[in-house]
């Protein structure tokens, strides 16, 4: 039997809100704002990244699980803004909790599911005894291109998982794969703003692959989804993962405390990782939760997970992914903004 | 130990001298001291100099500056130790001289900083604090400098008006000195609506990016004698270190280093601080004044801002201080400062310090600091 | 800037915040020295440091050194933490108001600089508000 030992959340505390941007590009905002489901979106600093998020939401999860460090086998970070192209952001991190030498590094990418497929991999290690601890980390600064619609919802965040085989705070029930190459968003090497099938990416990619995996998972558990007290999906907007639900037969209440889009924006590989926090922090020991991830490329990881009683022990022992989604925020204007995110081309 | 003596001083008016090159400006300089001593042979030569391979890729300064004065094949020896490089290479100087080991030494400073964006000039004089655990974090010693003052705002009540009331009354000083890079007056409202630079201190509190140069020559008091010409001799002579990080030290406020240099060179005198009539110290920026007329012993711990502002520190008050302009008026090539401070105490006590002059002045102390207070060396000299 | 070398030699420092304790006298180096500077022994055991602490000093600097340029302006100070080491770092994810001497603060990973677009990134610690 494995699953999490322990998990941690970080949200860099900067936000900016759908008007501010449609405002610069000269764009309805409300209708921005109703037909993605979205308010606000948190900004990294110029001195966060994937690989500082990682490191603090990692400690955050290292704390949850009360394990000595030196004892994690493998560290993954899933990202599609890993701060280098070449040199892992796995690395610094293995390096900052500790876990090094004796620890094994791979960086992934798959879009938005790269933290999920750290989350697959970090598992099953654990499951078949390859590694005693294993960590897995999704986070993500990525950028939209100036005046797109994706630049309303590319946003910053980081969630991590400590797996393990003693004091569970979530069994891993079951897990899931469901892939195609489908090319819906993609990016090529050397371009710095990625690219999408405009409406291309709804039916035969998000839909596809995020209900394939539910609905694979659920037919290998047997289980349906009266029986979940909680489901979470990958976020790229507020209105896919409660369409999502729907099309699957889940309850607004059951999506509702793991969608945080609304104002935290697509946080991409920390997408459903976060949601799995936010679910984490407020479940009952014995919940059922079903976590599907989405990349696009295509693919999505499903997990079950059945909530140990040693989530009301841990849950305290570090922040909350609400109190950082909702606490201490700053907004920004776009020309801040702009200078964050590097938009503004500078002399050589 | 034998008796010191400086029978000759040089400086060229300090500025932003763009026609003229790091060598150009030393030996310009040396000639001018050199001609003052009347002497065309010397036995060795010390130069300060904090950067010249940050600012103009040049290193082994001793043999380009003795080539370039034409004084192959004496020994010639660059010294550094941040800002205090020039009052290093006057101790330097004077310990070859007091040892008997030399009689005739040229003791030079000398700093080229406009070759070099004020970006680049700023970081390479961040290069005197901790680079791994002070500038690896972005400090800079305005920002440095500003915590200090922090500190002892926060401690002694210090106001803003007392820092820029440092910088009105050396201004008002360097107003007299035509060699002074800035020879003008700033009121204290200009001061206090300069551009920020590191809170609290302002533009006008800090002194200022020059290229420059100082020379004097040193001999024994017996090879003075017998050239039946004023000089002023070296009485003491101290230097102290403390830790380079800022946040190592015991007291944020506090300049120990200076205060032991000083309590070494006046020991070495067998003078106490009252018997001196002027002192030119380290005005990097204003809050130091305040900070080392306080470790000086000039005033008690915290009444430093106190003193300026009751005119303590002016050309007429009871110590003057900086009656040359200090830093901030007449600049800052790092590595000539030390010496520049030398010079101004000698032609004080020589009588031919002008609209400057400090009357009566019979003995002056020359303070100059590393860093943040890293090193110190303090230097009394008295009138023969 | 500091070189790929320089950078590393420095990581359990910057990352881990591994500290020297004097065997002899307990004083804690930050970073660990080989002689100790209140007792003079030679001798250490690795430690790391307190992750909070409080503010004595602090600073906005608006003219930044080559390389921090498009931060200004940004707060720093040296805090007192816990176990009695004294630190310089920026101080971040704090309103300029609110910055004061007994400010509580802990310690965060981020990024401090970058040897330009394609040099390595430098990371360390940080202060923000505890």
């Amino acid at each position: 039997m494995a699953g999490i030992i322990g998990y941690g959340a970080y949200i860099p505390r900067n936000r900016i809100k759908v008007e501010e941007i449609a405002k610069v590009w000269g764009a309805d905002a409300p209708s921005y704002k109703k037909g993605l489901m979205l308010e606000e979106k948190s900004v990294p600093s110029p001195d966060q990244d994937t690989i500082t998020m990682s490191v603090e939401a990692a400690r955050s999860a290292l704390k949850r699980a009360g394990i000595d460090p030196r004892e994690i086998g493998a560290v993954y970070v899933g990202s599609e803004s890993h701060p280098y192209a070449v040199k892992p952001s796995g690395t610094v991190l293995a390096e900052a909790l500790g876990a090094t030498p004796e620890c094994h590094t791979a960086d992934l990418e798959f879009a938005c599911k790269a933290g999920s497929e750290g989350m697959f991999i970090a598992l099953n290690l654990v499951r078949s005894g390859a590694v005693k601890y294993g960590l897995a980390v999704g986070a993500d600064t990525s950028q939209g291109a100036p005046g797109d619609a994706l630049e309303y919802s590319t946003a910053a965040g980081a969630a991590a998982f400590l797996f393990g085989k003693d004091d569970l705070v979530a069994e891993a029930v079951e897990t899931y794969a469901f892939m195609t190459d489908t090319p819906d968003f993609w990016r090529r090497e050397y371009m710095y703003y990625p690219r999408h099938g405009g409406r291309f990416t709804g039916d035969p990619a998000y839909f596809k692959h995020t209900t394939g995996a539910a609905v694979g998972i659920m037919a290998k558990a047997k289980l349906k989804p009266a029986d979940f007290a909680y489901v979470v999906f990958h976020q790229p907007n507020g209105k896919f993962p409660l369409r999502a639900g729907e099309i699957l037969g889940f309850a607004r209440k059951q999506i509702e405390p793991g969608w945080l889009v609304n104002r935290l924006g697509n946080t991409y590989s920390g997408s459903s990782p976060l949601g799995l926090t936010a679910t984490l922090d407020i479940a009952k020991p014995d919940d059922l939760v079903l976590m599907v991830s989405y990349g696009s490329g295509a693919g999505s990881d499903a997990f079950i997970w059945r909530v140990t009683g040693r989530i009301d022990k841990v849950r305290n022992l570090a922040p909350r992914t609400r109190d950082l989604l909702d606490g201490n925020k700053v907004y920004l204007d776009y020309g801040v903004y702009a200078k964050f995110r590097r938009k503004i081309r500078k002399a050589e | 130990m034998r008796d010191v003596a400086v029978i000759g001083v040089g400086m060229t008016k300090w500025g932003e001298l763009w026609e003229k090159s790091l060598r150009t400006i030393f030996t310009e300089t040396a000639l001018l001291a050199l001609d003052d001593a009347g002497v065309d042979t010397i036995d060795s030569m010390v130069v300060g100099c904090m950067s010249s391979g940050l600012f103009v890729g040049q290193e082994h300064l001793g043999s380009l500056l003795s080539d370039y004065l034409g004084k192959n094949p004496a020994p010639a020896a660059r010294v550094e130790s941040a800002c205090s490089s020039g009052g290093l290479a006057l101790r330097q100087g004077f310990i070859e001289v007091a040892s008997g080991l030399s009689d005739v030494v040229l003791v030079g400073g000398v700093e080229k900083m406009t070759d070099v964006t004020g970006c680049e000039a700023t970081y390479a004089l961040g290069t005197a604090a901790d680079q791994e655990y002070e500038g690896y974090h972005g400090l800079t010693f305005p920002a440095l400098y500003a915590m200090m003052a922090v500190a002892h705002m926060h401690k002694y009540g210090t106001t803003r008006e007392q820092l820029a009331q440092v910088a009105v009354k050396n201004h008002l000083n360097g107003s007299k000195n035509p060699l002074a890079q800035f020879p003008f007056k700033v009121s204290m409202e200009a001061v206090l609506s300069s551009v920020l630079v590191a809170d609290p201190l302002r533009i006008l509190d800090c002194s200022p990016i020059t290229d420059g140069a100082a020379a004097l020559v040193l001999c024994s008091l017996e090879t003075a004698r017998k050239r039946k010409k004023p000089f002023v001799r070296i009485v003491g002579s101290g230097q102290a270190s403390d830790t380079i990080a800022l946040s190592s030290r015991k007291d944020f406020c506090w300049i120990e280093s200076t205060q032991i240099a000083a309590q070494k060179a006046l020991s070495m005198a067998g003078r106490k601080v009252e018997d001196i009539q002027l002192f030119e110290v380290h005005d990097c920026f204003t809050i130091a004044e305040i900070m080392i007329t306080e470790a000086l012993g000039l005033v008690k711990k915290g009444r430093g801002g106190k003193a300026v502002e009751d005119g303590l520190t002016a050309i007429g008050g009871k110590f003057p201080v900086n009656p040359s302009g200090g830093l901030k008026a007449k600049g800052h090539p790092v590595g000539a400062t030390g010496v520049a401070q030398a010079i101004e105490v000698v032609k004080q006590l020589r009588g031919e310090a002008g609209e400057r002059q400090v009357k009566g002045a019979k003995r002056g102390l020359t303070q100059n600091m590393g860093g943040t207070g890293g090193s110190s060396v303090v230097h009394i000299f008295e009138a023969d | 800037m500091p070189t790929p070398s320089r950078y590393w030699r420095e990581i359990p420092q910057r990352y881990r915040y591994e500290a020297g304790r004097c065997k002899a006298c307990g004083f804690i180096c930050f970073p660990p020295r080989l002689v100790c500077p209140r007792c003079g022994a030679r001798e250490f055991e690795t430690t790391k440091l307190a992750g909070t602490g409080t503010v004595l000093t602090y600073t906005i600097i608006r003219v930044a050194p080559e390389g921090f340029e498009d931060q200004v302006p940004y707060a720093v100070g040296i805090a007192e933490l816990e176990d009695g080491v004294k630190l310089t770092a920026q101080i971040v994810d704090c309103d300029f108001a609110s910055l004061k001497i007994g400010l509580k603060v802990r310690l965060e990973f981020r990024k401090l600089s970058e040897d330009g677009e394609a040099g390595i990134i430098h990371y360390g610690y940080k202060f923000v508000p505890a």
